[in-house]
């Protein structure tokens, strides 16, 4: 996927402008913010239930190279096979070869925003095989030839008009005069056509919300059991997951599913949490005849102990973007890659480099809600400002910017001199104002200031100078 | 902890209030003294480094945080009208030094003896009223670093509670983000403007006539909105209705022309 992060200020522009994207986004506020409050507060434990899972993460992190090992030889155990990918690259090889070995023309996915980072589809598609979006908001943007706006609602972005047009379009064998004006409807036909595709595919490829050590078992949870026939019908089911997605034991896996579905939908659980641990066995009535793990690095090894190692206790329940203010404006895709939001500030530049998606942690008021509502209490906007120091220290940020804070900082530590310059301002601003009390117009970097909105003129000399005329004691 | 009667506390005036302002501090200077203190407001403060610091610009940050400690650790207490600067040297200032260094131990020490004013007022002083007079309907926003950093809710409703013909109306999302952000107001300045208006639409439908807030930062980019829109909403940072002295122009108000 091509990153387009450098053009952040454009897209948000784009995306303020785009009407309809606006009205779709109206939805990210009405229906996920006020699900999660009630949810968190119909669970007394709560609270204490997001410190026993960031706990449990933590722990995890620390001893990461042991539990991959035990969840490897587990699921060896089980018949099952572990791959691993130290890049996309090396994930996206092993999967195709599989695929290929297998003949297979057709795979079945599950949502896996894995397969996103890696971009899975073009690659699948550009080996001779045809991968099928089965989660309906992947469907529907496979459909429109997009990438996720959201890590667990990829097409909130749409409205179901479009998404009803893009039925039309694409389902051009089925009656032209169908109804198809409410959610449930497209709902019944989106099935209908996957019900074939599932049926059709040789390899099923699925994410995995957790990976458990003592057992060797991948877990997916979703609401629309498209997951489920993913993986159990095909010849093989391929498992993509991120190195962190390891829990100790299936009783850790409780701790976290508790929160997982609660902060990121409300529910007190997703419609479905399914266990996958190896292939059929004798006697077993259905199931793939292989099963395989694909275990991605691609970076994230590198951030273990360092100021972004909590980021890796992320388990992807979209309530940072869903509480964001600037997410709630500008939707996921003006980020310029696979993960939006606040998550995506933190992560992307890990990814893909400090250095093509430095708007990210800067565009960021850092009003903390964000941290206020992830389950894994992941500190969000100190690890925002560690990526605005790294910028700081490897000069990244516009020159303007570091010679105007270079001069403001100056100034700052020199008290005599600062309070002739807030002096000086003081007298400027109070003329530009004139009488009324604000300014329409300034120059230079406080333009942006202005381009929204009035300065408001300060109201008479500075309170230091008041404070010193009226003799106020000063130490 | 001094044994004193009166507690002497620093007046950290911050760098808004002291340039665009300064009835805030004079406001804050009266409510401190109200509350049993005595003020004073040492003459090396300039600002305490957020600009820098969130930035990314460590060094400058700790350079600036060291002239506030020496400044501001011989008081009881410093005391800022403003979440955001009090959340900086309270939560951020130990964060600045490494371990073992001996300006960390003071910025702990400063740190704990850090408050913003309302909730200085409430929780340390035990004020329950300020004895003040305000006739109007207001409205309250929660500025983001005062209420996630510093846990300050209810101490400012509780005050304005106590004001004497004051009604209160609570506003609808009062703690999402005003869209201010320092510096983000101006490198993303239409992201800002979108958030802001989105929040001046809701203060518009309170009814309320005055919109108040604790920190500077957010009521001037809440101010400059509603003016550039025409709005006759007029914004006050909640210390000046405390303090009773809320009848001169409100922010960004015209020199003349009492409350519209």
């Amino acid at each position: 996927m091509k990153v387009t992060s450098p053009a952040f200020k454009a897209n948000a522009r784009e995306a303020l402008a785009d009407k309809t994207l606006q009205k779709a986004l109206g939805n990210v506020e009405s229906g996920f913010i006020t699900k999660r409050a009630a949810a968190a507060a119909a669970l007394p434990e709560f609270e204490a239930l997001r410190d026993a899972a960031r706990d449990l993460k933590t722990h995890v992190l620390r001893h990461l190279d042991l539990y991959l090992e035990a969840y490897e030889a587990k699921v060896v155990a089980s018949g099952g096979q572990v791959h691993w990918a130290a890049t996309a690259e090396d994930a996206r090889r092993i999967v195709a070869g599989i695929c290929k070995r297998l003949g297979a023309k057709t795979v079945t996915k599950g949502k896996s925003m894995i397969t996103e980072e890696i971009a899975l589809n073009d690659h699948l598609e550009a080996e001779g095989i045809r991968p099928v979006e089965t989660d309906l908001g992947e469907y529907i943007i496979q459909l429109r030839g997009e990438h996720p706006s959201h890590i667990i609602a990829p097409a909130v972005h749409l409205t179901k008009e479009q998404v009803a047009g893009d039925f039309r379009r694409v389902h051009s064998h089925l009656e032209p005069g169908r109804d198809l004006s409410e959610p449930v409807t497209l709902l019944t036909e989106a099935r209908t056509v996957l019900r074939e595709e599932f049926l059709l595919a040789d390899v099923g490829i699925t994410g995995a919300n957790f990976l458990v050590a003592e057992t060797g078992t991948s877990i997916i949870v979703t609401n629309e059991g498209n997951g489920d026939l993913t993986q159990t019908l095909p010849k093989a089911h391929i498992v993509l997951a991120s190195i962190e997605k390891i829990v100790p034991t299936l009783e850790d896996v409780d701790t976290l599913l508790r929160v997982l579905a609660r902060s990121a939908t409300g529910q007190e659980m997703s419609v479905y949490t399914t266990f996958s641990t190896g292939p059929r066995r004798d006697g077993d009535p259905d199931g793939p005849g292989e099963y395989h793990v694909v275990l991605l690095d691609n970076g994230r090894s590198k951030m273990l102990g360092t100021e972004f190692e909590e980021m890796l206790r992320c388990i992807r329940c979209g309530a940072c973007m869903n509480h964001c203010p600037v997410y709630q404006q500008i939707g996921g895709h003006a980020y310029g890659w696979v993960y939006p939001g606040p998550m995506g500030a933190v992560l992307t530049p890990t990814l893909v480099g400090v250095d093509q998606a430095g708007h990210l942690p800067n565009a960021s008021t850092f009003c903390g809600r964000c941290e206020s509502v992830c389950p894994m209490r992941i500190p969000l906007p100190e690890m925002m400002r560690a990526w605005r120091t790294r910028e700081w220290e490897r000069a990244l940020n516009p020159a303007a910017l570091r010679s105007g804070l270079g001069a403001w900082a100056f100034v700052a530590a020199r008290p005599g001199l600062y309070r002739l310059a807030t002096r000086l301002a003081s007298l400027a601003l109070r003329v530009m104002g004139g009488g009324k009390g604000r300014i329409g117009r300034l120059p230079l970097f406080a333009a942006g200031w202005t381009a929204n909105r009035d300065m408001p003129a300060p109201e008479g000399a500075t309170f230091m100078d008041q404070w010193k005329a009226r003799g106020g004691r000063t130490g | 902890m001094t044994t004193s009667p009166r507690p002497r506390v620093a007046l950290f005036v911050t760098c808004l209030v002291d340039l665009f302002r300064p009835t805030v501090g004079f406001a804050a200077v009266k409510l401190i003294e109200d509350a049993g203190c005595e003020v004073v407001v040492p003459a090396a403060q300039t600002c305490c480094g957020q600009p820098a610091f969130n930035s990314g610009d460590r060094k400058d940050a700790a350079e600036l945080a060291k002239k506030v400690i020496t400044a501001f650790e011989g008081y009881d207490f410093l005391v800022a009208p403003s979440g955001s600067c009090a959340g900086m040297i309270h939560a951020h200032y130990p964060s600045l030094f490494a371990e073992g260094d001996p300006w960390k131990a003071r910025a702990e020490a400063l740190a704990a003896k850090s408050h913003e004013l309302v909730s200085f007022l409430t929780d340390v002083r035990g004020v329950t009223t300020t004895g003040a007079r305000f006739v109007g309907s207001v409205t309250y926003h929660d500025s983001c670093s005062g209420l996630r950093e510093l846990g300050i809710r209810a101490q400012p409703r509780k005050l304005l509670g106590a004001v004497e013909g004051l009604t209160l109306t609570e506003l609808a999302d009062a703690d999402v983000c005003c869209g201010f952000g320092g510096a983000f107001a101006v490198k993303y300045s239409d992201l800002s403007g979108a958030i802001v208006d989105k929040k001046t639409e809701k203060v518009a439908a309170t009814g309320a006539k005055t919109l108040l807030a604790g920190d500077l930062g957010c009521l001037m980019n809440l101010a400059g909105r509603l003016a550039r829109k025409g709005s006759t909403i007029e914004v006050r940072h909640v210390a000046e209705v405390l303090a009773g002295m809320a009848d001169g122009p409100a922010i960004a108000g015209a020199k003349t022309g009492g409350r519209g």
